[in-house]
């Protein structure tokens, strides 16, 4: 039976914690907001990217030539898995979820007799794999002095990429991060970069007109193929950015109800002990009035 | 009839609107584009994109740009996209010192041919204001 100090110091100690992840709540939703703000503002480039690419990907379409980036290496066996994660934990299991899925794909892979190498971005998802697939990671970029992610920082991952790919050090790209549906809901996803994943339903109407291309379309698409790895890694550093604090907002404010509830069921275990010495304390002093 | 023009980089869009005329730096010369333009694919080269409207003209530089003219109307891709007005010497130079590192850190004979062609064009800017 913990005295009631010991409870006092327990409640105290409960609420301070309330506090604090009460505050990382509200953080958090702010921070969700400008992060939110952010990935839909990337959208349009990358909308349009994906419509030119489409567009010249159609008319390279059986022609030889076409660029590697676009049709692969011809092999399939080296796969790198770019596994993008937050810096910060404290996020509910945002990370842990990315790490999952990227561990399950780096199992299949292993079990098929591909080579597997790991390019881990951001801090929490190196230390996740340090353990168990250290042997497989190549690089490790952090992000740890950066505030809000910007084109430039995407740019430098995809120039570690694109290095790689052109040392012939694999054949296939992989980037995980996680996809942000809601508040409360975050699908870690896996998207091919290399061989560029292309749509080529999105083709625009030009109503029978040809595009004139200048320079030729092979040239242009040399050109657009590299920037476009930056792109789809800036989309999902920024889905990422907006998908770890809503995992933090929703954790947090389940961390904070928590300590509500302890707190409610500690003050009452610490006032029927109170009432309890209370009425020892009384009944003591009426017995020893009687024997007198 | 007007032309629609859209400003994109990566973080955001820039400009959206309906235009009278746009000047782009195409990668094989400049261009003007007027409303009713065919359809063209073209990469830009780092100069300055001029938007001629009903009010004015916006002088927009752009760097690693790539231009797209449809029915709907012309779209600008630029990876970096500062107005004329905010762009010092100051910053171009420093645009040239990155070039130059670029030049210097280029593994590839294509690479280098690239990264020096971009040079040239920052110091013909640089000439020009």
């Amino acid at each position: 039976m913990p005295s009631l100090k010991d409870l006092r110091n327990r409640i105290a100690s409960v609420k301070a914690t309330r506090k604090i992840t009460k505050a990382m709540q509200m953080v958090a939703a702010a921070k969700l907001r400008r992060a939110q703000e952010a990935a839909v503002a990337a959208r349009p480039y990358a909308e349009r990217m994906a419509v030119v690419l489409s567009n010249l990907a159609s008319a390279m379409e059986g022609q030889a030539g076409a660029p590697a980036l676009l049709a692969g290496t011809g092999k399939n066996d080296v796969h790198l898995l770019v596994i993008a994660t937050a810096e910060r934990g404290l996020c509910g299991g945002f990370n842990s979820s990315i790490v999952k899925l990227a561990r399950e794909h780096a199992d299949r892979l292993v079990r098929e007799g591909k080579t597997v190498k790991i390019l881990t971005v951001g801090k929490k998802g190196n230390d996740a794999l340090k353990r168990l697939y250290g042997r497989y990671i190549v690089d490790a970029v952090d992000f740890r002095g950066v505030k809000s992610v910007s084109f430039e920082n995407a740019t430098s991952v995809a120039d570690k990429v694109l290095a790689m790919y052109e040392a012939g050090e694999f054949d296939v790209a992989t980037l995980f991060f996680s996809e942000f549906k809601s508040v409360i809901a975050q699908k870690p996803t896996a998207l091919r970069l290399i061989p560029a994943q292309i749509d080529t339903s999105r083709t625009p109407d030009l109503g029978g007109a040809v595009y004139e291309a200048e320079p030729e379309e092979s040239v242009i698409l040399d050109d657009l193929l590299p920037r476009n790895i930056a792109v789809q890694i800036f989309r999902g550093l920024l889905e990422n950015a907006a998908s770890e604090q809503g995992a933090r907002m929703s954790a947090m404010d389940n961390a904070t109800r928590n300590a509500g509830d302890m707190i409610n069921k500690l003050s009452i275990k610490y006032n029927r002990q109170r009432q309890a010495q209370i009425t020892k304390e009384l009944i003591e002093i009426i017995s020893g009035a009687e024997a007198l | 009839m007007a032309l629609h023009f859209e400003l994109v980089s990566p973080a955001r869009l820039l400009f959206s609107g309906d235009v009278v005329s746009v000047q782009i730096p195409g990668a094989e010369g400049e261009m003007t584009i007027l409303p009713g333009h065919a359809p063209v694919l073209s990469t830009l080269k780092p100069g300055v994109v001029s938007i001629q409207k009903d009010g004015g003209t916006d002088k927009i530089f752009v760097r690693g740009g790539f231009a797209e003219v449809n029915a709907k109307g012309l779209t600008v891709l630029a990876e970096t996209a500062i107005a004329l007005a905010d762009l010092d010497a100051a910053a171009i130079a420093q645009q040239i010192r990155n070039a130059e590192e670029d030049v210097a850190d280029a593994k590839t004979d294509a690479a280098r041919a690239k990264a020096a062609e971009t040079l040239d064009h920052l110091k013909a800017l640089q000439a020009s204001l």
